[in-house]
């Protein structure tokens, strides 16, 4: 009963952002100090993880593919596909619900409890517009950029890790970027990276925002906003995949 | 003027609120007191829109609130000004931009002339200088003094404060207590002040709503308040020994039988309550 009503309740919240910003210029300032906050904070820990992410699948895949009959090239094939499909949108967001999600979560449920939204709401402004909206907006634009970066950044780490480990040369791996390249990959790896974004950034706000007590609601919240958020992330993954591959 | 017509608010099923009528009157300190969980935070939230009234209305000079359309809601607030009970300053931003924020989201004011307004309500309220301090940096009291800064840079019709004296030492309490009876006078606006305090009932006082389980009990001035016979509110009011000996001698200082320290010594010898029943007594 209460998950229908958590639902209800989040589909409300969605609704009730959409109204005329009561101040344009405001609502812009908003937007851009989210997607610095959710882009720029976020950037450091996407590119290690990337870059990391990108180095063992290189060597986990040479590792697997010990037979003779398989060229070297089909290492940077594997590498560059479970980038691209799976490590950078999925596993990056999935990181992301934690670094981004929690902040939004942490940052609204504050306000909820310090009274900050409720002075909002007297001043005459639509918080569920001003407060939660920038925030998906500015996921939106910011985390596929990063899902991008996640991309090219898994890819060189591969690169890197073949290189600098002797499993195969540079010439070699960049030759098997270029074999069966599937562009559709990329743009299911967006699809699923502004889902995610979408998820992330509205599920946490929702946690945040409906916030009830005081400091030890607002971690439960953060912590309900991360769970849920990677729930449902990992449901979604499979759902999209299930429909569009 | 503020009009609360027969106001009812549960939660699931438990009532908060029954049948509660007033009016908080323009340009005067309109006091709701009552002790913890009598439903006066309730009444103030419901009174600014925060929650639905189940049932009754809410009228601001004429217009009623509760069957209100969301823009003209939005247009009222406007002209609300609300002092919390933690300040609910933004933390991220200075003092500067917090009072400046209203007229940033809602007027199309230059920079300068933004920045003159946020100098005269920091300087009404005895911040001078304070622009690029963060709340962090500040006193409860002056947090306090910020948030009604804030609260009265748009120069609102209405004016409510949630416990404005809450963490508060008696004598900011009084400063605070002070400065929103002065804004309150040279705006000439509707003040509603939400209350625990007894120096803030007995000093600016001038309409005051006293509630008891979600029902109003009693509804007069601080003057009133002194010969009231309600057995709640007194016990309320005049929770201490030290109160009631106040009372008393403020009850002889208002009967005339006390004007100066002459009857001290008598008053001293038989006690002010023997003194009051005595007089009551004869009067019957």
């Amino acid at each position: 009963m209460k998950l229908f009503s958590n639902i209800g309740a989040y589909l409300l919240m969605l609704k009730g952002m959409f109204t005329k910003p009561e101040n344009f210029k405001m609502y812009w300032k908003e937007l851009m100090h989210q997607s610095v906050e959710i882009g720029m904070g976020s950037l450091w820990i996407v590119t290690v993880i990337s870059l990391f992410m990108g180095a063992v699948s290189a060597v986990q895949t040479a590792y697997q593919l010990v037979s003779p009959m398989i060229q070297k090239e089909t290492i940077a094939q594997v590498v560059r596909d479970t980038v691209i499909l799976e490590f950078a949108p999925t596993l990056v967001c999935i990181v992301l619900a934690g670094v981004v999600g929690s902040k939004i979560a942490g940052e609204l449920g504050n306000m909820r409890v310090s009274e900050q939204i409720d002075a909002l709401e007297i001043m005459g402004i639509n918080t569920k517009s001003y407060l939660i909206g920038p925030k998906i907006l500015g996921a939106l634009i910011t985390i596929p950029l990063l899902v991008v970066l996640a991309m090219v950044l898994g890819i060189y780490g591969g690169r890197l890790a073949s290189t600098l480990g002797g499993i195969l040369s540079g010439d070699t791996y960049d030759r098997g970027l270029l074999i069966n390249f599937f562009p559709k990959n990329v743009w299911f790896a967006l699809v699923k990276a502004y889902t995610f974004a979408f998820i992330i950034s509205s599920v946490s706000s929702f946690f945040g925002y409906n916030v009830k007590g005081g400091s030890l609601e607002i971690g439960r919240a953060s912590t309900s906003a991360v769970i849920t958020s990677c729930i449902l992330i990992l449901f979604a993954d499979y759902i999209l995949a299930f429909f569009i591959l | 003027m503020i009009e609360i017509k027969n106001v009812y608010k549960s939660f699931d099923d438990k009532e908060i609120l029954s049948d509660i009528s007033a009016v908080m009157e323009t340009g005067m300190t309109n006091l709701i007191i009552g002790t913890s969980g009598s439903g006066k935070t309730v009444l103030q939230k419901c009174m600014v829109g925060l929650f639905e009234v189940d049932k009754g209305d809410i009228i601001f000079d004429g217009k009623n609130l509760t069957n209100m359309a969301q823009e003209d809601r939005k247009e009222l607030r406007q002209q609300i000004g609300m002092l919390f009970q933690g300040s609910a300053l933004f933390d991220s931003m200075t003092v500067e931009q917090n009072i400046k924020f209203p007229l940033d989201m809602f007027t199309k004011w230059n920079h300068q002339k933004k920045i003159e307004r946020v100098n005269d309500v920091l300087e009404r309220v005895e911040l001078t200088g304070t622009n690029k301090k963060h709340p962090a940096e500040l006193s409860g009291g002056m947090k306090k003094r910020v948030g009604i800064a804030r609260a009265i840079v748009l120069h609102p019709k209405y004016l409510f404060c949630d416990e404005p004296n809450s963490g508060l030492d008696p004598q900011t309490s009084m400063v605070i207590d002070k400065l929103i009876h002065e804004i309150t006078k040279e705006y000439n606006i509707t003040t509603v002040i939400n209350t625990h305090d007894m120096n803030s009932v007995m000093e600016i006082g001038e309409n005051i709503l006293y509630l008891y389980g979600g029902k109003k009990e009693w509804e007069g001035s601080s003057k009133d308040i002194i010969f009231n016979k309600n057995q709640q509110l007194n016990q309320f009011i005049f929770a201490s020994e030290f109160l009631r000996d106040a009372k008393d001698m403020r009850m002889l200082e208002e009967k005339g039988i006390v004007d100066n320290d002459r009857n001290m010594e008598k008053i001293m010898r038989e006690g002010g309550a023997n003194l009051l029943m005595n007089d009551d007594d004869k009067s019957e």
